[in-house]
């Protein structure tokens, strides 16, 4: 079962008739009405200022850089290169405030989790949560080497599940006293934009590409440690390639098709479900050609990234045949009403 | 040109030497059409998570398979398989080939339940035990007439392994087939390699090397309400006589693999390894050990190492390696001198090779031409329990462990007239250069 788009348009009228900045801002749009894709990103200048999370007690930090809110057209418009059907169509989205990631999280800081919430097997994690249902859950022992020959340390963390990925967020939540969580697909496409409307955000030639991104073209089939390549404009690494980032959202092939065109929704996300797949990543990987690796370009999980699991129930924590897909966090600076407390439904039962 | 959901893996242009189309056609389980009909029925002996996981691939692996009976030591393990297994019943696909799940009552538990099994009318029987029972239930099966579907490894010691091996001749008598979960011979990628290096792709092998370094596995505390038995037999993997050691357990695969490629078994074996446990609760692991390093002379004076480890925060490795006169192969990565053989495009989309596997030894069965992998995944376990022998010891009479001497031990690691209530201590930790070969 798939949950209908969570759309939040009451607060979204709210929020822009009260807040001045927020209406000079769209008034500044230009003529409502207008079709997407034709404005440019409005982005508010940002208040909130770059900060590095020291995960206490270990020697672990990771840097978070501000991200302005703003509004920008979400998708690929209908004549960019390569583009897939379910990038569009483009759509209006004002996104808030938030922090993100400046890196892919690391094996270094997902090991942190791993040492410390890690069991010993799946039942270990229902004894944890009976006696306390709020209890942060940990990942299973691996069959295989996690790290896919790859190595650990500042590589990305990779071939984590969906579930693994949230569950990582809710501990480091806990630990850290910040609302940590998945970026939202609107606010992922939004942070790799950095105010621009091209296919990359550095123009629409994918010439420039290995100046930016890990892809197939320069990888030599293998993922690299975060931060070797240039930033976008906001300061994200790797932003495109490298690894493949899960997104908050739950997957819809036709999701954008139910975004009104000529007025901007506030934080849209489709909220992820008690179904293993398919979720968003996004941002193309080491393994992606660069046509795969635009800032619009989606993909969605699927049962073939567990294929060689050969237990039943497959693993919730661990992805077999994805070698190619990590995460990054954000902060939001105010937190969207319906992500508040959110976390993953996944069980050992779902399909 | 548009898209709709790009393809996940794009290598297939850029670094791929030509395949072809034979590989293509290796895209689906080839004879998953096969022609016969005869119905399968299938019983699982070891309602595990493999267990469990072989049910669902061998119900898409051909048409008109049933599933018919399911057994295992413990009661709460068959009621949770027999739960899962009609889940993977109603799955479309499953219900596509015309096959079904229909196990009431025949649901058998204890630890003679695979007597009860083999009395049913099933004729393929799957073992997904711990290995240490292996031997028995093979012999039982082939004995009542089943065609087998045999988990990895097959053995954990010298006698469980002479067992095996008259369970394979037996099984030629009777023309019963058996295929082994080794799935890698089951495998696109490393069919289409280790064929290449059989005709020549690099020389003579002269040399080899193969992996199984991760991190700490699983165990299961001890809880009050468990017996002797039943504790070590549900915190199997951390014991050696039910587990075989990592090395057995695991680590046969990639020994499987280097068997395969040289064509050979080895002469004998040099280990060192132990057990660091650095871990909190190092009561909770049993008696096995967590780190293995293994020199193996080949005939030709061909050397393999083989490490296998379980040990968190290290370099960790899965793999195989060889070396031969002109050129090498990372065998893993269907890599030859450098070009792989098989995309990572092409890889994703091949057939799972724990599907094949069935699909192969079904077909083997209609088309009435049995297959029979019992030897050959006997030897590579063989391989594994040779490199534990010599680790364990450290040698023997200050030399390496011989093949000949290994397969013919008298040790045999399962207690006597296992029962619930039985007494059964803790089997003591190897200590190499004091434990002897027996």
């Amino acid at each position: 079962m798939r949950r209908p788009l969570q759309l939040r348009a009451p607060q979204a009228i709210f929020f822009c008739c009260c807040l001045p900045v927020i209406y000079c801002m769209i008034s500044a749009r230009g003529p409502e009405g207008r079709a997407a894709g034709e404005k440019k990103p409005a982005v508010e200048p940002a208040k909130h200022e770059a900060y590095t999370e020291k995960i206490a007690k270990t020697e672990v930090a990771f840097d978070m850089a501000p991200i302005p809110g703003g509004t920008f057209d979400m998708g690929s418009p209908k004549d960019e290169k390569n583009r897939g059907e379910h990038e569009g169509p483009q759509h209006p989205v004002k996104i808030a405030p938030f922090w993100m990631g400046k890196y892919e999280v690391t094996w270094d800081e997902f090991d942190v989790f791993r040492a410390e919430e890690g069991v010993k097997k799946p039942e270990d994690n229902d004894k944890k949560l009976k006696a306390d249902a709020d209890a942060v859950t940990g990942p299973t022992p691996t069959y295989v080497d996690a790290h896919y020959n790859f190595g650990g340390g500042k590589q990305p963390c990779i071939a984590i599940t969906h579930h693994a990925a949230m569950e990582y967020c809710y501990w480091l939540s806990k630990r850290t006293g910040r609302t940590y969580r998945l970026p939202t697909e609107a606010e992922w496409e939004w942070a790799c934009r950095a105010g621009t409307k091209t296919a990359y955000f550095f123009g629409d030639d994918p010439k420039d590409l290995g100046e930016y991104a890990w892809f197939s073209g320069n990888s030599d089939e293998e993922p690299r440690k975060v931060g070797l390549k240039k930033p976008n404009p906001w300061g994200l690494y790797d932003i495109l390639g490298n690894v493949s980032e899960w997104c908050l959202d739950h997957y819809q092939k036709d999701g954008y098709t139910k975004f009104a065109l000529d007025k901007p929704f506030l934080e849209p996300v489709v909220l992820p479900t008690a179904d293993r797949q398919p979720d968003v990543v996004r941002g193309g990987s080491w393994v992606d050609e660069a046509k795969n690796c635009r800032c619009a370009t989606r993909f969605a999980s699927e049962k073939s990234w567990y294929k060689q699991d050969p237990q039943r129930p497959q693993s919730i924590w661990w992805l077999t045949d994805a070698d190619f897909v990590g995460f990054r966090v954000v902060r939001p600076v105010e937190e969207q009403e319906n992500l508040k407390g959110l976390r993953s439904k996944v069980t050992l039962e779902s399909k | 040109m548009t898209n709709s959901q790009p393809t996940r893996r794009d290598f297939i242009k850029t670094s791929t030497v030509a395949a072809g189309a034979a590989l293509a056609a290796n895209l689906l389980p080839s004879n998953l059409y096969a022609a016969g009909d005869d119905e399968i029925k299938v019983g699982l002996i070891g309602c595990g998570g493999r267990g469990t996981g072989a049910i669902d691939n061998v119900l898409h692996s051909a048409r008109n398979v049933r599933i018919v009976a399911l057994a295992d030591a413990f009661q709460d393990r068959a009621d949770g398989c027999e739960r899962r297994a009609n889940e993977l019943g109603q799955q479309k696909e499953v219900a596509d080939l015309g096959n079904k799940v229909d196990v009431k009552g025949r649901v058998f538990a204890g630890l003679n339940a695979y007597e009860d099994l083999l009395k049913t009318d099933c004729n393929y029987v799957m073992l997904a035990t711990p290995p240490g029972f292996r031997p028995i239930h093979l012999a039982a099966a082939v004995a009542a007439g089943k065609n087998v579907f045999t988990e990895k490894p097959v053995a954990v010691d010298g006698p469980g392994i002479r067992s095996v091996l008259d369970t394979y001749e037996k099984a030629n008598e009777k023309k019963l087939a058996i295929v082994a979960g080794t799935q890698r011979r089951h495998q696109l990628g490393y069919l289409e390699t280790i064929k290449q290096l059989h005709d020549g792709a690099i020389g003579d092998i002269v040399a080899g090397r193969c992996y199984w370094n991760m991190e700490v596995l699983w165990c299961k505390p001890r809880e009050k309400q468990w017996g002797d038995l039943e504790y070590q037999m549900r915190n199997w993997y951390n014991f050696t006589w039910i587990c075989g050691d990592h090395i057995v357990e695991q680590h046969v695969h990639n020994l499987d693999v280097i068997n395969w490629v040289i064509g050979k078994t080895p002469i004998s074996a040099t280990g060192m390894g132990g057990r660091q446990r650095s871990v909190p609760n190092p009561q909770d692991y049993g008696n096995i050990f967590d780190h293995f390093a293994v020199d193996y002379e080949y005939p030709g004076g061909v050397h393999v190492l083989s490490e296998c480890r379980q040990i968190s925060g290290c370099w960790n490795s899965v793999s195989e390696a060889v070396t031969g006169t002109k050129g090498m192969c990372q065998v893993n990565d269907y890599r030859i001198n450098g070009k792989r053989i098989l995309s990572r495009d092409q890889d994703q989309r091949a057939v799972d090779p724990y599907i094949q596997e069935h699909t192969d030894l079904i077909a083997s069965i209609r088309a009435g031409k049995p297959l029979n992998e019992l030897k050959t995944v006997a030897e590579s376990t063989m391989t594994a329990i040779l490199g534990r022998m010599s680790t364990y010891t450290g040698g023997y009479e200050g030399k390496p462990l011989t093949w000949d001497r290994a397969i013919n031990s008298k040790e045999e690691l399962m207690p006597k007239d296992l029962g619930w209530k039985m007494t059964l201590a803790e089997p003591p930790v190897a200590v190499p250069g004091k434990t002897k070969f027996i």
